[in-house]
Formats: structure tokens, C-alpha cells, sequence
């Protein structure tokens, strides 16, 4: 089946504010439309359920990258190829940036957005592990004023997040403090471009000592929404990174991870990788942790 | 070549324009159709291939301010104001393209549905890194299938172009291809 583009209103206002108000005046009428690499392959499809879509484009302020002293703010309209070329993002957010290259093709990258890989909610986000790793805060606008939430708590459910229908998702923060972090990123896919993550897991940590100090590790593909594995985190905070710790580690990780069967990988699959990817993050995390 | 803008005319709909391959163009159509559709149904420019319609398979690559593009996945609302550069903006007065050239030495183009596709893409790379090696040139076109060549040749004819660039004297002609649009 095919969409029927004469069945669809879309409207560019290019203005914040004037997307804004049409969110609120008619609540749950209107679907923001940003790139369209999500939305326009359902329309393609005939199954998209958007009468009405409004769309994003021309409103300079959502697609800057801003760098403040202690943040990155990332407007949710820049798109991965912005990323990919802004300086201090692949300097100080370097998982963010190798996110942003995996993320389908070069035209799927001059197009695609980051808030619309979040908002979009796909348990295999290419950018969301990276994004809970570095302790994200999204920035959420409405005509009722701004909010912010951890992005950790951003999705609710598989493909549910907190929006409410007038809010929009406005910005990303990121924290500019990894410089000393070991930071890892491994997203586990059938081929190296355009595939869709089987598995992925990020971490940024810091060890002393030996002894881990401070650990945020995040799941893509590993349950219905991305996650930070705070069980994992927990079984690894304090420790010093022995056999015995990989293995506390590993049987946190294997309780708390949901992967399901479906037609990219199975369960099994899931679950092994995962765990392959935790050890693997260990052995460059006792290297590394050692050195500092 | 078109010598005057175009005008698609439905009363019903408002005139959204954009630049094709350097010249005006207005169409009255539904926001929301492809960008794909309307150069192949309204502007009568059919070089542009519909592959997968899904953003999988690069069929449908154009250029859309001086980024590579998913004409599929483009609603033409959103090119409004764009300059688009379609594969049949790469021959200039009857002379193909280095790349179209390189494409035809190297067995790069087969049965031929994926061919303007992988121009744009290699033509948007070349406009970035005139001097791209294999690694790059994969990455370029990691977004186009092909179903034909195996994509050996289709590197070796973007590799050809490359090379040709770098040597002085031939060396500003795809960027002047690519760029003058």
C-alpha cells in the first residue's frame, strides 16, 4: 500500500514559537515532522497515522549546537551530520560522535535529527546509549515554559516517553566533564553501515586506584526502550575490576536485561553479546583504570 | 535543458518553489508528496530512481543544498527555497560528467537503476574530499545498493574520478561540475 500525500496537511511555519502554539491549540492533532526519516518511510508504507504533521524545518534555533562552559546543548533538530562535524562534540563527546556516524547512511545522516531518534523512542537508538552514558538532561518546550528531565527517565514504555501532546522536545544537554573517563561504545549489527543494532552498550566510568569510582553503563536493543543498567552499574561501583567483580557484573547485567526474539537477532543472542560487550568494557577499564 | 521556471498548476494547492539543477521551478501539489514524485511526475525529471521508498537503498539520492538526500523521505514542503541537484544536472551541454564517464570505462553501471543514485553519492563526496581513499568512498556509498556490479567497479570508477582531479590541470573539473549548479 501507498500514502496518499493529498490525505495528509503538512505545514512549515518556521517559526518556535508559532509550532508551539499549534501543538497547544489543538492537542494530539498536530505530529511534529523533523527529517522525516521515521515518518515519511510509514507514509511511504500507507500506514502513517498523521493527518496533520508540522513540520520542523527552517527554525534556526532547534538546530544549533551550543557550547557553554560546563554543557554541550544540542538543539533536537541538528541533525547527525551536524554532530559528526562539530568539533567539541567529536573532542568531548566522542561516543556521540561515532553514534552519529552509524546512524543509517550519509542521506540518512543529512536528514535524521537527534531529537527525532529520540522521540522516536526505538529500543535500538543508535544515539540513546551514548546519550544515557553521558548523563543526558533533555529540555522540553511547551507554551506552558520549559522542563527538564535526566534522559534516563525520557522513555516510559516501548515507544512512549513523557511529552506531553503540546510539548515539544527542544534541546539535549550534555555535561563537559568525561575528559578523564574511560568511555566505551560497541553497537553489535549485521553489517557495518545501515544496519540496526542486534545489541549495543555504551559506558563513560572512572577508576582509581583500580578501584571503579564512578560507572554509567546503557543498553540499546536489550529491553523496550534504551536503558542505563543501573543493577550492573550497582554490582560494579566500589569494586576493584577483578575476575570476581566480572562475574558479580555479568550475573546483574544477564537479571536485568529483557531482550526479545525478533527478526533481527534472538534472546539468546542478545544476552550473550551483551555480556561479551560488559567483559570487554572491563578488560579496556582495568587497562585503562591502572594507568590513572 | 529547461529554459524558463515551470508551473504545475492545482488551484488547490499553494506554489511551493525550489531551484532543480540551477533553474526556478514552482509546482501545486500536496505538501506532503515526495520530493521523489515531484521531480519524476510534475518536473518530468525520471533519472531519479525509486528503489525501496523506505531510505534503505539510495535510489533516489539527489542532492538538496549541497547535502545528499533521500528523495523519498523528503516532503517537497520542505524543499521549498532548496537548490536540488538531480543526476541530470551532472552533463553540461551534451558532456557527461567525469563521473558519469568514469562509471561508463569502469563497468560501474550496469542494468542501471542504481547509477544515479550512486552518482549523487559519489559527486556529494567529491564535492567534500576531493581526495577520498577506499575507506571513504565505501563510507560515501554505504547507503546505495547494487544489485549488478558486485560495487568493485563502482569504487574504481570513483577512485578513477578522484585521481583525475588530483592531477593539476584536470584537476578543478568535477569540482566545477559539482559545485557550479
Amino acid at each position: 500500500m501507498r500514502g496518499d500525500a493529498s490525505k495528509h496537511e503538512l505545514v512549515a511555519p518556521g517559526r518556535l514559537d508559532a509550532v508551539l502554539d499549534l501543538l497547544a491549540s489543538e492537542p494530539g492533532a498536530w505530529t511534529p515532522i523533523a527529517g522525516g526519516t521515521e515518518l515519511m518511510v510509514a507514509f511511504c508504507a500507507g500506514r502513517l497515522d498523521a493527518p496533520r504533521l508540522v513540520s520542523l524545518t527552517g527554525i534556526p534555533d532547534l538546530r544549533a549546537i551550543e557550547v557553554r562552559p560546563h554543557s554541550v546543548v544540542i538543539g533536537s533538530a541538528a541533525t547527525f551530520l551536524d554532530l559528526r562535524r562539530h568539533t567539541i562534540v567529536g573532542a568531548e563527546l566522542p561516543l556521540l560522535a561515532r553514534a552519529a556516524s552509524w546512524i543509517g547512511s550519509i542521506a540518512n545522516q543529512s536528514r535524521a535529527t537527534l531529537g527525532g531518534n529520540l522521540v522516536n523512542g526505538s529500543p535500538a537508538a543508535d544515539s540513546s546509549p551514548a546519550l544515557l552514558a553521558y548523563d543526558a538532561e533533555i529540555e522540553i518546550i511547551s507554551v506552558r515554559g520549559r522542563r527538564r528531565v535526566p534522559y534516563s527517565a525520557f522513555h516510559t514504555g516501548y515507544k512512549r516517553n513523557v511529552l506531553s501532546t503540546d510539548e515539544l522536545l527542544y534541546a539535549i544537554h550534555l555535561p563537559r566533564r568525561f575528559e578523564r573517563h574511560v568511555q566505551y561504545l560497541r553497537k553489535v549489527g549485521t553489517r557495518r553501515a545501515m544496519a540496526i543494532a542486534k545489541v549495543a552498550l555504551a559506558a563513560t566510568a572512572l577508576a582509581e586506584d583500580g578501584v571503579i569510582r564512578e560507572i554509567r553503563l546503557a543498553a540499546a536493543s536489550l529491553a523496550p526502550f534504551p536503558t542505563r543498567l543501573f543493577g550492573t552499574e550497582a554490582a560494579l561501583l566500589g569494586q576493584a575490576v577483578t575476575r570476581e567483580t566480572a562475574q558479580s557484573a555479568r550475573r546483574a547485567l544477564l537479571a536485568e536485561v529483557k531482550p526479545i526474539d525478533d527478526i533481527r537477532s534472538t534472546a539468546e543472542y542478545r544476552r550473550r553479546v551483551a555480556a561479551n560487550l560488559l567483559d570487554e568494557l572491563l578488560l579496556s577499564l582495568r587497562r585503562e583504570g591502572w594507568q590513572r | 535543458m529547461r529554459k524558463s521556471a515551470r508551473v504545475i498548476s492545482s488551484e488547490r494547492w499553494p506554489a511551493i518553489r525550489f531551484r532543480v539543477n540551477g533553474e526556478a521551478a514552482a509546482v501545486r501539489v500536496p505538501p506532503m508528496k515526495r520530493l521523489l514524485d515531484v521531480l519524476r511526475e510534475d518536473l518530468n525529471l525520471k533519472g531519479t530512481k525509486e528503489g525501496c521508498g523506505e531510505g534503505e537503498c539510495g535510489s533516489c539520492s539527489v542532492r538538496m543544498n549541497g547535502e545528499l538526500v533521500n528523495s523519498c523521505l523528503v516532503p517537497v514542503l520542505q524543499s521549498e527555497g532548496a537548490d536540488i541537484q538531480t543526476v541530470e544536472g551532472l552533463a553540461r551541454k551534451g558532456e557527461l560528467h567525469p563521473l558519469q564517464k568514469a562509471f561508463l570505462e569502469h563497468g560501474g553501471a550496469q542494468c542501471g537503476i542504481c547509477t544515479p543514485g550512486m552518482l549523487m553519492a559519489a559527486t556529494q563526496l567529491l564535492a567534500q574530499d576531493s581526495h577520498p581513499g577506499i575507506s571513504q568512498i565505501r563510507e560515501a556509498l554505504a547507503g546505495n545498493l547494487c544489485r549488478c556490479t558486485g560495487f568493485m567497479r563502482i569504487f574504481d570508477a570513483v577512485a578513477a574520478t578522484a585521481a583525475l582531479e588530483a592531477k593539476p590541470g584536470t584537476g578543478s573539473a568535477v569540482e566545477q561540475a559539482s559545485h557550479a549548479r
